[in-house]
């Protein structure tokens, strides 16, 4: 039987970068599922993502735990708040994100799921979901998660998997 | 090398139905996963039922968030588990159900709803009955259609 959950690439930081990515995404899975391990290198916990080049026809719906609170926002642009480690967290930790794409490369809109957490032995510690749509209707052939204002540091890690249904 | 996870079966909507039911699965696996990503007739709860049970045996706790509140909800004695949600526009719905075949714990479902325009949601669901899942009947709660398009698949996740 072929293979159901089949890494496509890996990305681990050597050095500091602005941006990972993937480029060249193959159509012949169904799902895709994109792991990362991701810190700053500056205050800023958020970052971008770009499909197939694009920056528009993005929106979401986010909600977040602090330890405090609990929040809720929207956006209509391609900007994730909160899901990234930065320089003000505990040395050497880093956020765990998985973000699932089901139906890439279907001809219908693109809803994806992004799950995120960041905990450091501190005041801050964040769970955060998206429910997130690019509208629209081509393949996913390349992601690329950009951070916003800096890079992300060594040791940074992302990697693609292809699911498929049969 | 042994395969670890596995599709099981898979569906496409081709017309309006209100549910589509996984049956026969096999006893083999250690958890599965539901993955639904579509669009409904109308704004409609995503239920699951296991083993055609339509007993008052079934309930929620949700966490969601709609782009300006977030907030929390219980169901209990239902006789759908309200696992997510499904809306007119693009959404979709990722259920793990960990130690399904197991007769001995009721059993437990995590699920992750997602729709841009309406909201994200998470939501443990327990089906209060020991019996190994051996079908879940995917619906809508009766009310509304997943419309053309639609897909529901069922992967199997082998421990060993």
């Amino acid at each position: 039987m072929a293979t159901t959950f089949v890494k496509i690439a890996t990305v681990t930081l050597a050095s500091s970068q602005a941006y990972v990515e993937f480029t060249s995404i193959p159509s012949t899975y169904t799902d895709l599922c994109l792991k990362m391990s991701l810190r700053g290198s500056d205050t800023a916990d958020y970052g971008t993502m770009s499909i197939n080049g694009s920056t528009s026809n993005f929106s979401s719906k986010r909600l977040f735990g602090d330890g405090v609170n609990a929040q809720s926002a929207s956006r209509t642009d391609n900007l994730l708040i909160g899901f990234l480690d930065t320089t003000s967290f505990t040395a050497n930790t880093f956020s765990n994100v998985e973000c699932y794409y089901p139906n890439y490369s279907g001809s219908a809109n693109k809803s994806f799921s992004i799950d995120g957490v960041i905990e450091n032995n501190g005041t801050t510690g964040v769970q955060i979901m998206f429910a997130g749509l690019w509208s629209n209707t081509a393949a996913i052939t390349s992601l690329r998660f950009t951070h916003a204002t800096a890079n992300f540091v060594q040791y940074s890690t992302a990697t693609l998997y292809g699911i498929s249904k049969s | 090398m042994a395969t670890t996870y596995e599709p099981i079966a898979t569906y496409t909507v081709s017309s309006a139905q209100a549910s589509y039911t996984f049956s026969s699965i096999s006893g083999t696996y250690t958890d599965l996963v539901v993955i639904v990503s579509g669009t409904c007739s109308a704004g409609s709860y995503l239920t699951f039922r296991f083993n055609a049970d339509t007993g008052s045996n079934y309930s929620t706790t949700e966490l969601y968030g709609d782009g300006s509140t977030a907030g929390s909800v219980r169901n209990s004695n239902n006789n759908y588990m309200y696992i997510g949600a499904i809306r007119t526009t693009q959404s979709n719905i990722l259920s793990q159900i960990q130690n399904y075949s197991n007769s001995t714990t009721n059993k437990t479902v995590l699920s992750r709803t997602n729709n841009a325009a309406t909201e994200t949601k998470a939501v443990v669901g327990l089906w209060r009955n020991t019996a190994a899942i051996t079908s879940i009947e995917v619906g809508t709660g009766g009310a509304n259609t997943f419309q053309s398009g639609t897909t529901l698949t069922l992967y199997g996740i082998k421990a060993a």
